[in-house]
């Protein structure tokens, strides 16, 4: 990584580990729950969350010093809805189905704390490369738990991935499931998600002492 | 040298190792150990927590005798009714070595999973952590196969017992520090994630799903399933069969006249706490009467779709699904339940209040006691809370009374 400092490389690293915005700020944990009863959909917002997010930080770090700090807000709420609207309409031309799954959920990454909790304490105060990297590295992150999220409740709940039958059939009752496997049906409803993010972050705090709080 | 000793000197020899817990755990459970306390002062008593816990195991043996019997008696019953030669119950016919042959092997694998796959967490977890075995895991493992059906796949099972010690216990830091009941964890897990082997009318007796579309095919309906498909009840079972029950369900659930004396087991020896038996009671009793009312009332119509759960009388609410063993067994967790005594009543009374409530207006879940139970068990906390700030207050507002009046010398201090 040559084109890059020691610092800026914490900036995309950091995030992804022991500065985790879902298992570490505990941000975002109301998408991280909502749409990662499947793997696809785990990928498509870690994306359109990659490109606010990326986007995002840039424009506030270039307007930083003539936003007036009163009503700094609206104006981040303004750029984040701008760019929201641009991934929605991406998402229902180029993608139909799957904006359906998603649903309000796009709409809602204008909500989802981690996009404003970044411009508030980094792009606000740093250059526009810097933010850059520091909205690719937290939503690295972010997409990070919500793959790893949505690969086990898809695999484990509908025994696919991606939409592919892995473990066999359920219905011809192939692979797997001749031999009496069966589908957690829990797996598909929220409240696994929870508790699937709760044992990422008792893994990750297990591994990593440092990172508990008491 | 006998196997005291033995695993005594396997104690000696391990002490300090990763492995000191699990020969520990054996030793105190097999035998009372010779070791004496060597500092401070101590209460010398037996009734430790393994002594209580298997003074509640002792009160659950006759039910799950009676299971055995029963899995074994409603699946020859059922057989015997598709074929048209069903008789009416007698003992003769309940209790016989083709019953308990063919529920002991239903039943007795499931008591092994359960014991041996959350005893097995619980090693693994005290050899982890270095602590010592807790003891906890005894009654839940015993709990678990009377409240699942019958023909649940061992290994469903099996991984309903690692995740609801796991997730359920272990996680708040093992036996005392859990805020959900472990057995219904289990059971709410099971009942989440494979809904079609623990709901319908065919899990509940053995045989019913493996026949289901062949020509031998049997009924394994509840009574709370008829009745939730409005259908006559009374034709088919009366209240003693209830009572006594041989009727289909899970395991351990059906016979309330058992799960009656059980409970006075524990009520007599100071185990289980009688507040909460008696306040479940009531409150079920509170929305039967409710509901019946409904009905007398003539607000719902016979077409409703409520109808036969509404009319379904008070007391007889009592006797099917699973209200008698949750309440007896499940709300009584000295560990999950409010600890004051006020705060028992109003965890009780609310048990058995939203038990029926789920029971009636809900068709998706037939048997709602566990999810009371659990919803109550979150509860529990809050509710001590208040019970004890409202103490608090009493007592602040009778310190100023005594302010005031400084004249009266003697003040009869109550403890409350």
């Amino acid at each position: 990584m040559g084109l890059l400092t020691k610092k800026d490389q914490a900036l995309i690293l950091d995030p992804l580990a022991d500065n985790n915005p879902i298992t570490i700020q505990v941000l975002g944990i109301c998408s991280a729950l909502a749409i990662t009863a499947e793997l696809k959909a785990s990928i498509v917002m870690g994306i359109s969350v990659l490109f606010v997010l990326g986007v995002g930080n840039v424009v506030i770090s270039l307007i930083r010093n003539i936003i007036p700090s009163k009503i700094r807000i609206i104006v981040q709420l303004v750029v984040v809805a701008t760019l929201v609207i641009i991934v929605d309409q991406v998402l229902k031309a180029f993608a139909y189905e799957l904006s359906k799954t998603l649903a309000v959920f796009v709409g809602l990454i204008i909500t989802n704390c981690i996009i404003m909790g970044r411009f508030e304490a980094f792009a606000l105060g740093n250059g526009p490369w810097k933010s850059f990297l520091d909205g690719i590295g937290n939503s690295l992150g972010y997409a990070v738990i919500l793959i790893i999220v949505g690969f086990f409740r898809e695999l484990l709940g509908s025994g696919t991935l991606l939409g592919f039958q892995v473990l066999g059939d359920p219905v011809a009752k192939t692979g797997l499931y001749a031999l009496g496997y069966e589908n957690n049906g829990f797996m598909v409803l929220s409240p696994m998600a929870l508790i699937v993010v709760g044992i990422i972050i008792w893994v990750q705090r297990s591994r990593n002492k440092d990172l508990i709080e008491d | 040298m006998g196997m005291k000793q033995s695993l005594h000197n396997l104690k000696e020899k391990y002490k300090g190792k990763k492995m000191a817990p699990a020969f520990n755990a054996f030793h105190t459970f097999l035998y009372t150990p010779n070791e004496t306390t060597h500092s401070g002062s101590h209460v010398r008593a037996a009734d430790d927590l393994k002594r209580t816990m298997n003074t509640v195991i002792m009160a659950l043996v006759p039910v799950l005798l009676f299971g055995i019997f029963n899995a074994g008696y409603q699946h020859f019953h059922a057989i015997a009714e598709a074929q048209g030669t069903a008789q009416a119950f007698s003992w003769d016919l309940f209790l016989t070595w083709d019953n308990f042959w063919t529920g002991a092997i239903k039943v007795l694998p499931l008591l092994i999973v359960s014991y041996g796959v959350g005893l097995g967490v619980e090693f693994l977890f005290a050899v982890i952590k270095g602590h010592e075995v807790e003891e906890g895991y005894l009654v839940t493992g015993m709990l678990v196969p009377l409240i699942v059906p019958i023909d649940i796949p061992l290994w469903m099972l099996a991984v309903a017992v690692v995740f609801g010690v796991v997730i359920g216990k272990e996680v708040f830091g093992g036996t005392g520090m859990n805020i959900l009941n472990p057995a219904l964890t289990i059971r709410a897990f099971l009942f989440f994630a494979y809904p079609t082997w623990m709901t319908g009318d065919k899990v509940w007796v053995h045989g019913a799903v493996e026949r289901a579309g062949t020509p031998d095919a049997i009924s394994g309906e509840t009574v709370l399933g008829y009745l939730a498909q409005n259908k006559d009840v009374g034709s088919i079972y009366s209240w003693m069969d209830y009572f006594i029950g041989n009727i289909p369900g899970s395991v351990g659930e059906t016979s309330a006249m058992l799960i009656l004396l059980g409970g006075l087991f524990l009520i007599f020896s100071k185990i289980g706490s009688w507040r909460i038996m008696l306040s479940g009671v009531l409150g079920t009793i509170a929305m039967g009467l409710i509901f019946n009312g409904v009905v007398d009332a003539g607000w719902i119509t016979e077409s409703s779709k409520f109808y036969g759960l509404m009319s379904f009388s008070w007391w007889q609410h009592l006797l099917v699904g699973g209200i008698a063993f949750g309440i007896v067994y499940m709300a009584t967790d000295p560990v999950t339940a409010a600890q004051t005594n006020k705060g028992k009543w109003i965890y009780g009374f609310l048990i058995g209040f939203i038990s029926i409530m789920i029971r009636v207006f809900n068709p998706a879940f037939p048997e709602g006691v566990f999810l009371a139970i659990l919803l109550m068990n979150v509860f529990a906390p809050t509710i001590d809370h208040y019970v004890v700030q409202g103490n608090v207050k009493k007592r602040m507002k009778r310190l100023k009374n005594i302010a005031k009046a400084p004249e009266k010398k003697e003040v009869n201090v109550e403890t409350v």
